[in-house]
């Protein structure tokens, strides 16, 4: 069983790695999640004083 | 207009919120996995890894010694664990097994070396070097920077609750047998006393144990006492002169 | 505006009952403790315990018989936040401290030692230094931001009513307890997690609410994403409860008393605890300061993040891997060898994603480098991340087992940690209290600008003097341990490589003394910021926010 396991650990850890690398490159770089991103990227600088809804009007405020 | 907000809100609620639950259950996935794969082989090794001959549970007072090296924190600057590299072998003794720290809760391998290796100072240095060491390093080693526990030689022992301890140490599998624990505290007082009547039975409980008075105070069992008789069991239950690494039952 | 999707201002009924119940709960069992528990270490713990639990329930009935707390929805919580504000400070100066008392010791042991205060000695002091900075200093930064950030980023005030005060007060009594438990010799023997079983368990109740205020918050949020900085968040409080708990699993000898016995023994606790120590520099110190550096970098230079894609990628690959690479700590041990081999590879992969973070951190500020010269603050979070690209370039250099035969047990692992501790987790902290407290206060800027100067010359001189001190003496110590004379024996017993350290201490001393001279005069400066100007009214007294009536 320790054998088995022990062998599992050193062959499966990379081959994990390289399928989740894989799957979230594509996420990251399909073309249809730019504007997300882009959209996201923006948050932090959004100036707003308060919960949407109770803003200045100075910061975005969308539904 | 409040109307339309409800209906975006309510597909928020039901989608969005769930989203942020899949984030964190796909963080606790991504995180388990190698610590699942690379653990748990590990309890599977004691199975396949035998018991090196001579490793025994430690003895009360030693065990009551080891609170008193976890308490102080000696980990901090002291290792227990030799790797197997020449320099390392020469100065230490032979490199350290794993059967070895089997019964170590917790174990006290370390990470930093500010003072020596400890896994074989065992029967090194006589009580009395102990003594005056640990009541002021600087007395016997003019350049150690290791602070002074002089404390420790005006502390009593408490053992109050010994038997606890090796019953604890029962739950995970350490043998300790009934009649170790109903007479953990007698055991205890008996490994300070050469003359005690109790040195045949605890002798027979735990071979190889050390008897003597370690502090040089008859009058008083202190922590000195347990932390020396710690001290001096650490590294000499295997005997390598018999040990052979090479042996197939000693192959990881 | 459409104030009709957000409730009336609430009340904190339930929960205040609730938390009474807790502290009632504690309250007896330490009171227990104390009188008939039988360990004398715990009753001394007791009655810190007991008047712990006291002072909580006296704070719940004097929040209540003020009119009770008051939840506005129109409004961030900004109360614990500042309370968390200055306890970053104050635990920072006090972590600070301790490591300076400590490097005297080393340095100069036969004035730093006192054989009649063992307490004193570096053997219990040592863990209350590396507690009061990671977990005080470190974990109080990560909470109040954690706590501005995710109201910001999801513009909602945060969820839970009273339970994000239970969160800042249940810690600092977590950070009491075990700060004193050092003292008298209560502890677990395993480095970084030293605090024993109770304080354990109390320490997973207050994560275990952190997490569901935190996700709370995000399940009410009002922004259509989940800012990546709330993903490094969450993944830091979701991996620290894993790693708390497996780790710290054990059995107290008396469920009264102070002791008790881990489950884990000889390797697979050596294992488990490292795995356990690597990712508390993992997801402790390096996730939950990367979420402070994808929010607060690109908030005070006033550019998005250099590239949003790169974010997700540097943060599912950092937290795939991270997970691996604790055996590195037990080269040449007694662990099997292949979970040795496993662990330094996935460490030398870690580089990859570290330095993705940290080119995605630095090139935020392209086309604003001149702030670098302008603002003292950008340049001491850029440094911040210079220091995390660093450190995590020679983690992985020193993984590799024909490095680490050299490098470990001496002081060049205690460089590396400080280039990381103090280099990146220090100042990317100090850069985001710079930002906080003009926010939170409503002031222009921080009291002085020179002041931010000083600091950051002070600071950054300080590290370079600790690391120029501990990389040498560490090699030094390597290197003498194995050094051969001609006739084939060892050169140098073990204590003339003691002594060969002493130089080297005091330099590293001087070095940690400066820093925390920097980390006096902040405070200086955040207390003159916090005193000047109007009196700001915490947020909970004021049911209607001025804001609204504008509109």
């Amino acid at each position: 069983m320790y054998e088995a396991l022990s062998q599992f650990a050193q062959t499966w850890g990379l081959l994990l790695f390289v399928l989740l690398f894989a799957g979230v490159l594509v996420y990251a770089l399909w073309p249809g999640n730019r504007e997300r991103f882009n959209q996201a990227a923006q948050m932090p600088l959004d100036d707003a004083e308060g919960p949407e809804g109770f803003d200045t009007g100075k910061g975005r405020n969308h539904g | 207009m409040s109307q339309k907000k409800g209906f975006f809100q309510g597909i928020h609620a039901k989608f969005l919120e769930r989203n942020s639950l899949i984030l964190t259950v796909a963080i606790l996935v991504v995180v388990s996995i190698g610590g699942v794969i690379e653990i748990a082989p590990l309890f599977y090794l004691n199975s396949t890894i035998e018991e090196v001959e001579g490793v025994r549970p430690y003895t009360p007072l030693e065990l009551a010694g080891r609170q008193i090296y976890v308490r102080e924190g000696c980990y901090n600057c002291h290792s227990q664990m030799i790797r197997p590299l020449r320099d390392e072998v020469e100065r230490y003794g032979h490199y350290s097994l794993a059967a070895e720290s089997m019964y170590d809760r917790p174990f006290q391998w370390g990470s930093k070396r500010t003072g020596p290796d400890l896994a074989r100072v065992g029967g090194k240095y006589s009580d009395e070097w102990h003594r005056d060491h640990l009541i002021n390093p600087q007395s016997v080693v003019p350049e150690s920077v290791m602070p002074p526990y002089a404390f420790l030689a005006d502390a009593a022992l408490d053992y109050g609750q010994i038997e606890g301890h090796l019953r604890t140490n029962r739950l995970f599998g350490v043998p300790y047998t009934d009649e170790m624990i109903a007479n953990a505290e007698t055991d205890l007082e008996a490994q300070v006393d050469p003359f005690s009547s109790g040195y045949d039975d605890l002798i027979a409980r735990y071979p190889g144990a050390q008897i003597r008075d370690f502090d040089g105070n008859p009058d008083e069992l202190t922590e000195l006492d347990a932390l020396i008789a710690y001290l001096q069991v650490l590294g000499t239950m295997v005997d390598f002169s018999t040990y052979e690494a090479e042996a197939p039952e000693n192959q990881r | 505006m459409t104030n009709i999707a957000f409730p009336a201002p609430r009340k904190g009924g339930a929960e205040g009952f609730l938390i009474a119940l807790i502290l009632i709960g504690v309250f007896f069992w330490s009171l227990y403790a104390v009188a008939r528990g039988g360990d004398p270490l715990m009753e001394q713990q007791g009655w810190l315990i007991m008047a712990g639990s006291l002072i909580g329930l006296i704070m719940l009935v004097g929040a209540f018989s003020n009119g009770g707390p008051v939840n506005d929805e129109s409004q961030y919580a900004e109360g614990v936040i500042k309370a968390g504000t200055i306890a970053t400070m104050f635990w920072g100066i006090a972590g600070f401290l301790v490591g300076v008392i400590i490097a005297l010791q080393l340095a100069f042991p036969n004035l730093f030692y006192f054989a009649d205060f063992g307490f004193l000695n570096f053997g219990r002091l040592r863990p209350l230094h590396t507690s009061a900075v990671i977990f005080a200093f470190g974990g109080n930064a990560l909470i109040a931001t954690s706590f501005y950030v995710v109201q910001r980023t999801c513009r909602t005030r945060i969820a839970g009513g009273l339970w994000p005060w239970f969160v800042f007060w249940g810690y600092q009594f977590f950070i009491v307890i075990a700060a004193t438990g050092y003292l008298l010799g209560i502890t677990q023997g395993k480095e970084y997690a030293e605090p024993e079983w109770y304080a354990d368990i109390w320490l997973t109740l207050v994560w275990v609410v952190y997490l569901l205020v935190f996700l709370g918050t995000l399940w009410k949020r009002k922004e259509k994403h989940i800012y990546v900085a709330n993903w490094f968040y969450l993944a830091f409080i979701v991996t620290i409860a894993m790693l708390h708990v497996v780790n710290n699993l054990a059995v107290p000898v008396n469920f009264f008393g102070a002791w008790s016995y881990p489950v884990m023994s000889g390797v697979q606790g050596a294992l488990t605890q490292w795995w356990y120590g690597h990712n508390a520099v993992g997801f402790f110190l390096t996730a939950g300061f990367l979420a402070i550096m994808y929010y607060f970098i690109p908030k005070r230079a006033e550019r998005p993040v250099y590239s949003y894609r790169l974010s997700i990628v540097h943060f599912w690959s950092l937290i795939f891997i991270y997970i691996w690479a604790g055996p590195h700590h037990l080269h040449y041990t007694a662990l099997p060898e292949w979970a040795q081999t496993l662990g330094m590879t996935f460490s030398v992969m870690l580089w990859m994603p570290s330095w993705g973070g940290m080119i995605n951190g630095l090139m935020t500020l392209s086309g604003a480098w001149d702030k670098l010269r302008t603002d003292p603050v950008i340049r001491m979070m850029v440094l911040s991340v210079a220091f995390y690209g660093m450190s995590t370039f020679e983690g992985p250099v020193m993984s590799v087992r024909a490095v680490n035969a050299l490098s470990h047990y001496t002081d060049w692992t205690i460089g590396h940690v400080h280039s990381g501790a103090l280099g990146w987790v220090g100042f990317i902290t100090f850069g985001a209290v710079y930002c906080l407290v003009p926010w939170l206060w409503k002031r222009k800027g921080m009291w002085s600008k020179a002041l931010i100067e000083w600091h950051f010359w002070l600071a950054t001189i300080g590290i370079l003097f600790y690391i120029a001190a501990m990389w040498p003496s560490g090699i030094t110590q390597g290197l003498m341990w194995r050094a051969y004379n001609d006739l084939g024996f060892l050169e140098y017993s073990f204590v003339e490589t003691v002594e060969a350290m002493h130089p080297y201490y005091i330099i590293r001393a001087f070095g940690g003394l400066l820093f925390l001279l920097g980390a006096l005069l902040m405070a200086y400066n955040v207390y003159r910021t916090i005193r000047g100007g109007v009196e700001e009214t915490e947020d909970r007294v004021n049911p209607q926010s001025s804001l609204i009536a504008a509109e």
